[in-house]
């Protein structure tokens, strides 16, 4: 009787995971499979033929390929720390319960990550136009005597797309590290008191080592993110000046659907991307000593 | 000493969140401007509010933008929200070898970039003769590894003594999940609710190739096709961005509570 009613809660387990289980492989993991087999042919259009490592081989010499994988990996390495750590700053800051205004701080902060991808990269490019308002207040301040043509410098270029993302997403970052310090028994702050911790010891002490996890949850979630960045750079620059802006995505984009498409090498060039993000999920699972 | 403490502290918070909050006082103010000043960067509200919108609703069809955005975040929602709310409390409620592996595997779909699945999904879609059309938006949006976790993660916070009594009770197990779990979990809907809609609202790169007629657009999508014009109304694409800006605000306010309620218990 015990066993039965065991195998029937077997049942109704596995019929619950089973539409999002079946959704997950049918749009994620078939088209991974589908995406391999693509990078292994060549031809245009749906014109293909299978020819081994030919798409990869390509690749080492693709300027383009190097160039907007470059960009790609500057922006996680210049973005990713600036951003979690000003978020932790944040976090920290607005976890003391006895801070005034700690609600209209966290809501301000929050607010950008509502905002569409396509609405704030149009707000960022206008604000940096040439005759913008980050001119103005620069020219105003003596920082500059002449307007800078941000989007249109190679340079200025992706230090906007890097702001904006910070103005984006350092919020949505603050959230989670907030609601991990919420949960750090606050018992364990005071014993550090009592031991004659102060401020800084047990924020490396007890915090920091209490927030590995969630750590490496962000950092994951940053890195798949902004290696993965598209909306912004369309919007915001085309990836110009030239390709100085544009990313690997975008650059996946323009092979499959705004050149003559040459699909096959578009999948090699994103199979190249899937693997980057499972050798740095690995690394960064080292570096914070993450076990799950 | 204390005292500089504090200040310091403030004035850090209030920098970064004049920060966070201005390009959205310029956002407002730029929707009343014509084209010309907000390219110089007016800070002022000026007289071009009606015209702007009139010129938004007539010349951008932004009604019917606006519309299917909404039905296409709405339907994401619900269903994503059934169905991996679901998944995510039968993996700690039914626990198995089996789930366990394959939740993981449902996991580690996380990383695969959007970009390697483009292609292959295109011609999926256009297989099926699903091209131009909202399913081939809604099906891949539907079942969602992120909020999968994150179900899963807060159903470890749910009572199992409460799932006994209700056993007791006759309840079936669906019952249990419909009638119980969920009135329950609120804060944790709501929490889920505000990632679907946003991803939802503001999903941009699929829809830009699957969605081709003027009649299937989305906001985004007419919001960036506005904007990158040869000589765009920024006074018309300002309208368009507040549009498209306001009713995530107006969620994320209404479920602001219940939202990091729930996240607090995510990650536990």
């Amino acid at each position: 009787m015990k066993t039965q009613g065991k195998k029937k809660y077997h049942l109704t387990g596995w019929s619950m995971v089973m539409i999002a289980s079946v959704l997950v492989l049918a749009f994620s993991y078939i088209p991974m499979i589908q995406a391999f087999l693509l990078s292994l042919q060549t031809g245009k259009g749906a014109n293909l033929k299978f020819s081994g490592l030919d798409n990869y081989i390509r690749m080492i010499h693709d300027s383009t390929f190097w160039t907007t994988m470059g960009n790609t990996l500057l922006y996680a390495v210049i973005q990713i720390p600036v951003m979690l750590l000003l978020a932790l700053v944040i976090a920290v800051l607005l976890n003391d319960p006895k801070l005034k205004g700690r609600g209209i701080y966290r809501t301000c902060i929050f607010l950008p990550c509502v905002t569409s991808m396509v609405s704030y990269s149009i707000l960022f490019k206008n604000l940096f136009s040439v005759d913008g308002i980050v001119n103005q207040i620069l020219l105003k301040l003596g920082i500059i005597d002449k307007s800078i043509a941000f989007v249109l410098d190679e340079n200025w270029a992706k230090v906007v797309i890097i702001i904006a993302l910070i103005w984006r997403y350092t919020g949505y970052f603050m959230i989670f590290f907030l609601s991990a310090l919420q949960n750090i028994d606050k018992s364990v702050y005071e014993a550090a008191k009592m031991d004659g911790c102060n401020f800084a010891q047990s924020l490396f002490k007890i915090t920091l080592p209490l927030l590995k996890p969630i750590v490496f949850l962000t950092s994951i979630m940053a890195l798949t993110n902004t290696l993965q960045l598209f909306d912004e750079v369309v919007n915001l620059t085309e990836g110009g000046p030239g390709n100085a802006t544009r990313t690997i995505s975008y650059y996946i984009y323009d092979l499959s659907f705004t050149y003559v498409p040459s699909y096959g090498y578009a999948a090699a060039v994103s199979y190249v991307v899937l693997l980057l993000i499972i050798v740095l999920t690995i690394i960064q699972k080292r570096v914070t000593g993450e076990k799950e | 000493m204390k005292i500089t403490g504090k200040i310091f502290r403030h004035a850090f918070l209030i920098i970064a969140s004049f920060l966070s909050i201005f390009p959205f006082y310029w956002m407002i103010v730029s929707a009343t401007n014509d084209s010309a000043d907000i390219t110089m960067g007016k800070l002022t509200f000026g007289t071009s509010l009606i015209k702007n919108v009139t010129n938004a609703f007539s010349r951008g069809n932004m009604w019917t933008a606006f519309a299917n955005s909404l039905l296409l975040a709405a339907v994401v929602t619900v269903l994503s929200l059934l169905i991996c709310s679901i998944a995510g409390y039968a993996f700690v409620i039914y626990p198995s070898r089996g789930k366990e592996i394959l939740f993981m595997v449902l996991i580690a779909s996380m990383m695969v970039p959007f970009a390697a699945k483009i292609i292959p999904m295109f011609r999926m879609f256009s297989k099926m003769g699903l091209l131009n059309s909202f399913w081939a938006i809604i099906l891949p949006a539907v079942g969602t590894p992120f909020l999968i976790f994150f179900f899963k993660q807060n159903t470890h916070s749910f009572p199992t003594e409460t799932i006994e009594a209700a056993r007791v009770d006759g309840l079936s197990e669906y019952g249990i999940f419909i009638r119980i779990f969920m009135p329950m979990m609120k804060s944790t809907y709501a929490a889920a609710g505000i990632f679907a809609f946003m991803a939802s609202w503001n999903n941009y790169m699929w829809p830009l190739i699957v969605l081709q007629s003027e009649s299937k657009m989305t906001l985004p999508l007419t919001v960036s096709n506005l904007a990158n014009g040869f000589t765009p109304d920024y006074g018309m694409v300002m309208v368009g961005i507040v549009f498209s800006t306001l009713p995530t605000v107006l969620v994320f306010f209404l479920l602001q509570k219940a939202f990091v309620e729930g996240m607090v218990g995510s990650v536990k």
